[in-house]
């Protein structure tokens, strides 16, 4: 089966992605492996790391494209987030996050 | 060497095996929304292996399929992936070394530096970022095969709440980290930046502007520094 977009442009433009992940990779561990940071520069690369993770959490829980991903994902993830913070084991976490999003949803709530 | 099992233990283990099944889902329904929007099979499944970022590749095929060209799908691909930057100046301890290491570099994704993060020690910290990585390697393009032979079978995966999983799944990871006052302060700061920005700018580039609110934590150790 082959789609209504041309095949191999789209091909090499996955290879062309592959190869750009791949450096962008690479490119940190290399940056530190040549050039040795101060301390206190070292603990904010390790903040960053969590920074960007939250951030990521945060744009992952409450949107979708431009907008509002809807009311179900959003309570999903706080219930899972409030389990944690309770020190739930994290197979409950996870399992409850996306039961409470397939809940809300079965009961109509986007 | 010792085995991942001794180094890592039971629990954490677990952990990363029911991350790898909720990758390996959520590839289901990455490989069934490829297919029906046009690809063959065999493309999810090869991109989930080489590109190894899951939603650069939602976004990528989503891109295509609503036929948008190639050149802007691998821009949008790269702009969401740049994260792996900063990601890569975070955890440099944990790829390995000689060949491991290529591969160790590939392995880089959100959930194995969120399980390297979450772990005390560096043996512990570079057992947890391979199992993950290498789990994730297996789960995600065998999730994309099995969607893509399924179909529109399985491309609602909303329906069971597994959008909700990821999020979660990362936010229990950090939460431990937040216990830092300073930390917390910035990685709230900069979740705030994120979202204000996610109307206005294409994806990716809200996540990587949330690293912003650095100078927040930065001020506030120096501040303890002088104390």
């Amino acid at each position: 089966m082959s789609g209504p977009f041309p095949l191999l442009p789209t091909l090499a433009a996955m290879f062309a992605l592959a190869a750009g992940t791949f450096l962008l990779r690479l490119s940190g561990p290399a940056l530190r492996a040549k050039v040795t940071f101060p301390k206190q520069v070292e603990k904010l690369l390790e903040v960053s790391a969590v920074v960007l993770l939250a951030a990521l959490t945060a744009t992952a829980a409450l949107t979708e494209g431009d907008g509002f991903a809807g009311a179900a994902r959003a309570i999903g993830v706080l219930v899972g987030g409030v389990l944690a913070w309770r020190r739930a084991p994290f197979l409950v976490v996870v399992l409850a996050a996306a039961g409470a999003a397939a809940l809300l949803r079965l009961a109509g709530i986007p | 060497m010792r085995t991942l099992w001794e180094t890592l233990g039971k629990g954490p283990l677990r952990d990363i095996a029911l991350v790898c099944m909720a990758v390996g889902v959520i590839g289901l329904s990455y490989g069934a929304i490829a297919v029906t929007s046009g690809f063959p099979w065999w493309f999810p499944v090869l991109m989930g292996a080489l590109v190894l970022a899951a939603s650069s590749e939602f976004l990528f095929v989503g891109i295509i399929a609503a036929g948008g060209s190639p050149i802007a799908a691998l821009l949008a691909g790269l702009l969401v992936n740049a994260r792996h930057l900063p990601f890569g100046l975070a955890v440099p301890d944990v790829l390995g070394r000689g060949w491991r290491r290529l591969l160790g570099t590939h392995l880089m994704n959100d959930e194995t530096v969120v399980f390297a993060i979450a772990q005390e020690g560096l043996a512990r910290k570079r057992a947890a970022y391979w199992a993950c990585g290498l789990g994730i390697l297996a789960c995600w393009p065998v999730g994309a095969a099995l969607g893509a032979l399924l179909g529109s079978v399985v491309r609602d995966t909303d329906a069971l709440g597994l959008d909700a999983m990821f999020p979660a799944v990362i936010l229990a990871l950090i939460l431990p980290a937040m216990k830092d006052r300073a930390l917390r302060r910035t990685a709230l700061a900069g979740s705030v930046i994120a979202l204000a920005l996610t109307a206005f700018l294409p994806a990716g580039l809200p996540v990587l502007v949330a690293l912003a609110a650095l100078p927040l934590f930065r001020v506030k150790s120096l501040e303890g520094a002088a104390r």
